[in-house]
């Protein structure tokens, strides 16, 4: 099977407002999917309902098959995510938060596990460090490594590297582009910098009012809809998304 | 087929481990508050033993029924701060978006208040026979069933108010903490229920505490007290835990159809 994600027609609303509208989209593995839009496009929304805390109003959603309302503890055991929202106990060490949520995801050897990931995140010398302590760079590391863990077939990066230095975030980039060809990964992965999501998504979903406007390659995207880069197609579709074909 | 995996329990438990050794802050109120309450109340029964006609032991009444009390109120206190940790560290993304289930999330809180609350008995009856001489032998085997009677309704409470609190907002935890003080003037701690008037009475029946206290009186005063009467009160104290268990579940179901348990670390949901 290579499909690791399927969104079928799903739908968020609340109340009357409608926060994500028939949304359908797959990742599948080795896979880097951008999921971009302006503020309140329902990025977020749909990453929340991805990872079950958020129930959709309609529509569907599988991971590896399994139905996340239905299967949720199935589907969710073979994904995971970092979120600029859902940093990690500050008053847990970079250890003990690693220890306690590899249990809860029943990762096998999990001792040797977080030895490697300490070391494959240069996160040795804050082993014993409460991530409360942590620089927002080194905490940004600690929540990767945690979402590696369980070495999930299925990870959510919402902003991954909104807050890290040029030169950590291009590390962090390659990481994750490394363990999604060796481990046959679908990534989702959200981001501001249209350069980032040029560099390292093999597929672009622009996502306004709810609604996926544009998808392609990141690369050729701009050309294909006349304008010169990504980010001046990302200006558009925020200012101007009828101009693409909203309805 | 959901299957219940014991060590994503034991996964809350160890959180709530790392959290307790590395915080005297967390370790002390597990016992110093109700050995304080036994100290006090300790010196009280002395005082009153020897005001009082001699025969009469005011410690089996008295200092027996507070060490009783203060244990559910650990029980109870024990659900809910365990829930409130998670609360305070806005960790409720990074907890259920996970595969754990409700049900060992409720669970691991549960092993927490198990662990905790029994070291707060075990301070409390040490500092009772030693230092105040209480016996518990005077309860007989009663005092076992007194305990878990007491340990259900303190479950079952502490899994009610953390749903109050999932439901509410991080500021209604300021509702939950005064919870075991409103309930001791219906379940007869100090006095009959007979003292009672009678529209509390019907309170009084409807909680399971209110049928240890009678219980242990009634001991201690000679008479004799029906296990049946008892039973009723574990089995009052089992519905409750049911009762709660599925408010807790409709409350989260609530909160991750509203979006509330998405965004619930920002200051506008309290």
């Amino acid at each position: 099977m290579n499909k690791v994600l399927s969104v079928d027609s799903l739908h968020k609303f609340y109340g009357a407002k409608a926060a994500v509208s028939g949304i359908s989209f797959e990742v599948a593995r080795n896979e880097i999917v951008g999921l971009l839009g302006p503020n309140g496009a329902g990025k977020t929304t749909t990453i929340n309902m991805i990872l079950g805390v958020l129930e959709p109003t309609t529509g569907t959603i599988r991971i590896e098959g399994r139905d996340v309302t239905t299967d949720r503890s199935r589907a969710l055991a073979c994904t995971n995510f970092t979120a600029v929202y859902a940093t990690l106990p500050g008053n847990l060490t970079v250890y003990q938060n690693l220890r306690f949520l590899g249990m809860i995801y029943d990762v096998k050897q999990l001792s040797s596990r977080i030895e490697e990931l300490l070391a494959q995140f240069d996160l040795k010398v804050f082993r014993n460090v409460k991530c409360g302590l942590l620089s927002s760079g080194e905490q940004t590391r600690v929540q990767l490594a945690k979402a590696l863990i369980n070495r999930p077939h299925l990870l959510l990066l919402d902003e991954p590297t909104a807050s890290l230095d040029p030169s950590a975030a291009r590390e962090i980039r390659a990481t994750i582009r490394a363990f999604t060809m060796r481990d046959g990964v679908g990534v989702l992965w959200t981001s501001h910098n249209m350069y980032e999501v040029q560099d390292v998504c093999d597929r672009a979903l622009f996502l306004s009012h709810g609604k996926i406007l544009l998808e392609g390659d990141p690369k050729t995207l701009p050309q294909e809809h006349g304008k010169t880069s990504l980010e001046e197609l990302f200006i558009t579709i925020a200012r101007e998304p009828l101009t693409l074909g909203a309805e | 087929m959901k299957t219940f995996h014991i060590k994503r329990a034991a996964a809350i438990v160890l959180r709530q481990y790392y959290l307790m050794r590395g915080s005297p802050a967390r370790v002390l109120p597990l016992f110093v508050w109700v050995a304080v309450d036994i100290v006090l109340w300790g010196f009280i029964t002395k005082y009153l033993n020897s005001i009082a006609s001699p025969g009469f032991n005011f410690a089996y009444t008295l200092l027996g029924a507070v060490l009783l009390w203060d244990f559910f109120g650990r029980v109870m206190l024990g659900v809910t701060t365990a829930f409130l940790e998670d609360v305070w560290s806005r960790n409720f993304i990074n907890i259920f978006a996970t595969p754990l289930s409700i049900s060992e999330y409720v669970f691991g809180l549960v092993l927490t208040s198990v662990s905790t609350s029994l070291i707060g008995l075990a301070v409390m009856m040490a500092l009772a026979m030693i230092v105040f001489g209480l016996s518990f032998f005077v309860y007989g085997l009663m005092l076992v069933p007194f305990l878990l009677v007491l340990f259900l309704f303190g479950i079952a409470l502490g899994i009610f108010a953390s749903a109050v609190v999932l439901r509410l907002g991080p500021a209604s935890e300021w509702l939950i903490w005064p919870v075991p003080a409103l309930l001791s003037p219906f379940v007869g701690v100090f006095y009959p229920l007979s003292t009672l008037p009678s529209w509390m009475r019907i309170i009084s029946h409807l909680l399971p505490p209110s049928y240890v206290f009678t219980g242990m009186r009634t001991i201690v005063l000679g008479g004799k007290f029906s296990g049946i009467t008892l039973l009723w009160g574990g089995c009052l104290a089992a519905l409750y835990i049911v009762l709660a268990g599925g408010f807790f579940v409709r409350v989260y179901r609530y909160a991750a159809r509203t979006g509330l348990l998405a965004r619930y670390s920002a200051e506008g949901v309290s």
